[in-house]
């Protein structure tokens, strides 16, 4: 088999619950049911999460360096949208 | 089996050498999936496959650590897995031949893999606690082994001219080696008659049913029952098993008790 042929898959993993899935890596497979066997043979040895998601690479749509202007310069000046002067409880661990 | 609440004796002996084979049965195999790795067809399915291999050989560590405390002649699992030749090895022969290629390991895997999903259903109401927990860690493995080889056997069957080809002969190569599956000497039945044992003759039905659902879907041939070879747990065994020892046990024969 021509390994450079199998599409590549990114794998998401919730490792409790609560929590949510974060993107840990990706791997080749021919489709999307082998890409959660593999998924797990891969990346869930060690308990490593509770569920998980795979997403074919090419449905990802990313943004580009060349974005940056438009997409993130604007919020620079507008103190105001964040949550900075708030003081968060110490019980909180996730925000 | 009888319910658990009617507690036979058995031969100590016998439950020893029972856990023994099934240990046998689990070490060959987990031994010849090893074999896979680093050599698998990419890199996912190379991790995939040592993980089953390391099922297998789990599965082993604690049929043989049980039997070892229920003979109580102080064998310890190394002891039982090292230091024993051949003739002594009591696994069915399907589970000591060679991997072949990627077809013929996935072929023989499926096969097992439905066996082994029923065989652990079925011990899980063994009247022995420990064979019954065994059961319980296996069961899932399997279960996940099974739609494993499944996905393969219907990928590669149902796949090109030649995946399928491969497949088919595959299939047909080791047809013949299922039906010990399901057969069982006086010893054993004695120990199934006490409930320790799985009634392996009686997984036959559901075992064909399985088999022929999906060969039949992934568009290979079920094999006629032309032939058949037995032999694995009166310990004669094909001429595969003694390289696989050669290798399993190089390092305890040629520097006895070593450690690292």
């Amino acid at each position: 088999m021509n390994h450079n042929a199998l599409p590549l898959f990114e794998v998401f993993i919730r490792s409790k619950r609560g929590l949510d899935h974060r993107h840990v890596g990706s791997l080749h497979a021919e489709d999307h049911e082998q890409a959660l066997e593999y998924a797990r043979d891969v990346y869930l040895r060690r308990s490593e999460g509770i569920s998980i998601w795979v997403v074919n690479s090419k449905d990802i749509v990313a943004s580009q360096e060349s974005d940056v202007e438009q997409f993130y310069d604007p919020m620079d000046d507008k103190p105001y949208r964040h949550a900075m002067h708030y003081q968060l409880p110490d019980e909180v661990n996730n925000m | 089996m009888n319910a658990k609440n009617e507690p036979q004796t058995v031969n100590k002996q016998d439950l020893a050498a029972y856990a023994i084979a099934l240990g046998d049965d689990s070490l060959t195999l987990g031994h010849r999936l090893s074999e896979w790795t680093r050599n698998a067809p990419f890199l996912e399915e190379d991790l995939a496959l040592t993980n089953v291999a390391l099922d297998f050989i789990g599965r082993a560590q604690m049929f043989y650590s049980y039997a070892g405390e229920v003979e109580g002649k102080g064998r310890s699992e190394d002891d039982i897995a090292y230091l024993r030749d051949c003739r002594e090895y009591r696994n069915l022969l399907i589970f000591e031949l060679p991997i072949g290629n990627f077809a013929d390991t996935m072929a023989r895997q499926f096969l097992v893999d439905v066996y082994d999903a029923a065989f652990y259903t079925a011990l899980l109401e063994s009247s022995d606690d420990t064979l019954a927990a065994i059961a319980a860690k296996a069961i899932k493995e399997s279960r996940y082994h099974l739609r494993r080889s499944t996905d393969w056997v219907k990928r590669l069957g149902d796949g090109t001219a030649e995946s399928h080809e491969k497949m088919q002969k595959a299939f047909d190569a080791v047809w013949g080696y299922t039906q010990e599956f399901f057969e069982v000497d006086a010893t054993e039945q004695l120990l199934i008659d006490a409930g320790v044992a799985v009634d392996r003759p009686a997984l036959k039905g559901e075992w064909e049913k399985l088999v022929q659902a999906v060969l039949t879907d992934a568009t290979i041939t079920v094999p006629e029952d032309e032939w058949s070879i037995r032999g694995g747990r009166s310990g004669m065994h094909t001429e595969h098993l003694g390289y696989l020892l050669a290798e399993l046990q190089y390092m305890q024969r040629a520097y006895p008790g070593c450690e690292w």
